[in-house]
């Protein structure tokens, strides 16, 4: 396709049109590419310099700012919700690809649930997390009620991966296992699910970027405090929090940068094993 | 004696009718093959006989089936697979090892202990004429050898729970000629130890390996009997034009 | 034994599946339970129609109605930016990308799609809020600045679903047109691209979605002003703005009113929601 990417006068005055339509695509290509190394660019110079190590020390306090608390809230804020989601998530899956019957009307009422899961903005999400997880059951701002509300959030991706996989397990090979014998249970279990465990890691690991980037849904379940907390029902800012707490006081914009740059790093990171992922999932077909 | 039995058997999918009234004796330790042109019944017959039709949503059958006199929809449809092992048209190993994919049946039915299960690897693989080949690769997985290894892994895999009666649907069609052959061979020496049922859209090889033929068209079956009779003889125009090669 | 274990699971996995649709009922009766009484103590016109938002006055007024064209703007100007850019660069992936620059560019989109809202929000904040100011006037805090960067935030989903819906159409389409005499451009814009027009539509319905919920970002750079703005230099306060400015030190029905603009905020992507899955219902038939 190389030789459609070429530019040449003659063809330009032949067709113009043609001409203009692919200056445009090409353009529109590069200023996507663009923007985005742009946007890559500018927080990596600007923040990478301001790298400190005060800026790791154990404890915050508002002259050293230091994000290392909020990074562990976020593992434990990504740790709890994968603990529920998933086997939730991946069972609701099996339920939907092996279990229920062509046509049932219950599979039908929870796509749609699930399609409705996955548009809802997260701002309502941490609504929801305040009036159900914060203040209906009393768990004040705190790193449970946060994990909680992005459960739900994450719910509907684990689900889609997750059926996604199931259903690239060719039939031939559950027809082996019932031929052999085995019932539905250990089909699923041994069978199934083992062959399916990339596509649902790569879910997964869409959902664990998906936490590290939130923000709305967890200011008013999660709160925004910035220490280690002591358990589950004390309040912990995660490392977006940090972010947008420490630039919209506008006070540390050197330590916004810096860590805007490790926030930077970790989605890096999470999208090149996701790519990597990819990339084995295609080669193994 | 017969260890298999098929009476006045019906059988529908949703309102399609693919079988009509099948009647069918399957003898001991002989090779039956079904024959006949695409969509003429002869898959669909032979799942019924390990109730593999069970999984296909609006399915229905009428009549019955028997195991050794008895009716298969008594039994628990676990065990009459156990008792009745398959080999598909595709080779369809399970994404493991050589050794994980034999030991698969066996631990299924509770067989735990590893002295054993070494034993039933080793003397499936025999069995299945692919020891020899693969004894130094058990612990390979079973993807990355050729589509006629992975048939005989199949078939090993299948005899690995020691069945009564193997069913093989069209087991050599995915396969090259030199991996034909080789199965067929197999297929000839297992007979002294299990009833065999062979799908074949091959009349050649219904000739060389089976003794039994029994010819479908349309959900019924035209012609049964003894091969050689069968093949030389044939009772019924319809099954001569086919065996001529008219139609099919 | 075995059996029941059986019965067991499948009850097991049945229960997990039920519990997508628990999680919307129960995000729906909390979020009317909390939001419809405030409305109804408001009046439901005055709140929606309501010109003035001042909570904190004596009387308060509970106007959300600039809110509502602050969301509808953002949305707009996202759409007008980030559609004619992400179309043609899906058009550019599917149909003019050699493979081995695919390889690379692919991951890059996913990447602009995995960046969090709160750093585009920053990037926004230090380099399009000074940028507007300096070079448009104002204080750079902007409806124009907001819709540039959620332009950019909209790209990833509209190129996806946009690729995917220009992949499926039958290579048939392409050939023909070519075997006319065509120009690579001329098959491309005159045949594949309008037969991909449900899905493309279903991608810019998607970018609304998520440009409409978007929070963060809009937050640090529209200025959040709660008036209808008469310019796009203008700063705008925006629905999903208005619950995460205030909630955190809202009571009483000032609380109230917060949950219901989140109600209506729902309600939108509700039928956004309604109006996506229709048209993707109809790219399926389609092919």
């Amino acid at each position: 396709m190389g030789a459609r990417l070429k530019f040449s006068i003659e063809t330009a005055r032949r067709y113009p049109l043609s001409f203009v339509l692919k200056v445009l695509v090409v353009g529109s290509a590069l200023l996507t590419l663009g923007a985005l190394f742009f946007l890559l660019a500018y927080i990596i110079v600007n923040g990478v310099p301001h790298l400190k190590p005060s800026l790791f020390a154990w404890k915050y306090n508002t002259k050293n700012v230091s994000l290392v608390p909020a990074l562990l809230n976020t593992l434990i804020i990504v740790g709890i919700p994968l603990i529920v989601t998933v086997p939730l998530g991946v069972f609701s899956a099996i339920y939907l690809c092996e279990y229920a019957k062509k046509g049932s009307k219950v599979v039908e009422v929870v796509r749609i649930t699930a399609e409705t899961l996955s548009g809802i903005p997260s701002i309502v999400y941490g609504l929801f997390g305040l009036l159900f997880f914060v203040i209906y059951l009393r768990w004040g701002y705190s790193i449970l009620a946060g994990s909680m509300t992005l459960s739900i959030m994450i719910l509907p991706l684990i689900m889609r991966t997750a059926e996604e996989a199931l259903l690239s397990i060719p039939t031939s090979l559950r027809e082996a296992s019932f031929a052999l014998g085995a019932g539905k249970l250990r089909t699923v279990f041994r069978i199934v699910l083992p062959a399916a465990i990339p596509g649902i890691l790569s879910g997964v690991i869409l959902g664990i970027g998906r936490i590290v980037g939130e923000t709305a849904a967890l200011i008013y379940t999660a709160g925004t405090v910035p220490r280690i907390p002591g358990s589950v029902f004390s309040s912990g800012r995660t490392l977006a929090i940090h972010l947008y707490t420490l630039s919209s006081e506008g006070f540390h914009t050197n330590e916004a940068f810096a860590t805007a740059v490790v926030l930077l790093i970790i989605v890096l990171l999470i999208n090149a094993l996701s790519a990597g992922l990819a990339r084995r999932l295609g080669g193994g077909n | 004696m017969d260890k298999m039995m098929v009476k006045n058997l019906d059988l529908y999918y949703g309102d399609f009718q693919a079988l009509d009234d099948v009647n069918l004796a399957i003898p001991e330790n002989q090779i039956t093959a079904f024959i006949g042109p695409s969509g003429c019944g002869k898959s669909t017959m032979i799942k019924t006989l390990n109730r593999m039709n069970d999984l296909i949503e609006g399915c229905k059958i009428e009549g019955e089936v028997l195991l050794d006199g008895k009716s298969i929809q008594e039994l628990d449809v676990n065990t009459l697979r156990k008792r009745v092992g398959m080999v598909f048209q595709k080779p369809n190993p399970f994404p493991m090892s050589v050794y994980d994919n034999i030991a698969y049946g066996p631990r299924t039915h509770g067989v735990r202990s590893k002295a054993k299960l070494d034993d039933i690897v080793e003397k499936s693989l025999m069995d299945a004429a692919i020891w020899d080949e693969l004894k130094d690769r058990l612990k390979k997985s079973a993807l990355g050898l050729s589509g006629g290894q992975q048939q005989r892994i199949c078939i090993a895999r299948a005899l690995a729970i020691q069945p009564e009666v193997l069913l093989m649907d069209e087991p050599t069609s995915a396969l090259d000629p030199i991996s034909t052959a080789k199965i067929e061979e197999l297929v000839s020496t297992l007979k002294k130890e299990y009833t065999i049922v062979i799908v074949t859209h091959n009349m050649q090889q219904a000739v060389r390996i089976s003794d039994q033929t029994a010819f479908f068209l349309h959900g019924q079956i035209v012609e049964h009997g003894t091969t050689a009779q069968f093949f030389s003889i044939p009772q019924d125009k319809r099954t001569e034009d086919y065996i001529t090669g008219r139609f099919g | 034994m075995t059996m029941q274990v059986e019965k067991l699971m499948h009850a097991v996995f049945f229960i997990a599946a039920l519990v997508s649709i628990i999680a919307v009922a129960l995000i729906c009766i909390f979020l009317f339970a909390n939001g419809i009484p405030a409305m109804r103590e408001i009046g439901f016109l005055d709140f929606l129609l309501g010109q003035r938002w001042a909570p904190m006055n004596s009387p308060p007024s509970f106007g959300i109605f600039p809110m509502i064209v602050g969301s509808i703007y953002v949305t707009a100007g996202a759409i007008i930016i980030g559609v004619p850019v992400g179309v043609l660069t899906a058009i550019f992936l599917a149909k003019y990308c050699p493979a081995k620059l695919y390889r690379v560019v692919k991951p890059a989109i996913q990447l602009l799609a995995g960046i969090p809202s709160v750093v585009y929000g920053f990037f926004g904040l230090m380099v399009i809020v000074p940028f507007i100011r300096t070079y448009l006037g104002g204080s750079g805090y902007s409806i124009l600045s907001a819709s540039i960067l959620l332009g950019i935030m909209i790209l990833p989903t509209i190129i996806g679903v946009s690729e995917s819906a220009i992949r499926a159409v039958p290579r048939e389409y392409y050939e023909g047109a070519v075997a006319l005499g065509a120009t690579h451009e001329r098959a491309v814009f005159a045949t594949v691209v309008p037969a991909a027009t449900s899905g493309i539509l279903a991608s810019i319905i998607l970018g609304v979605g998520r440009a409409i919920g978007e929070t963060m970002a809009v937050v640090m750079v529209a200025g959040n002003q709660a008036r209808v703005p008469s310019s796009i230099l203008q700063g705008v306060r925006t629905m999903t703005t208005n619950v995460v400015l205030e909630m955190g030190y809202a009571y009483g029905l000032h609380r109230g009113s917060l949950i219901a603009t989140g109600v209506i905020l729902f309600v939108f992507i509700l039928m956004i929601n309604l109006l996506f899955s229709v048209l993707k219902r109809r790219t399926n038939y389609g092919s």
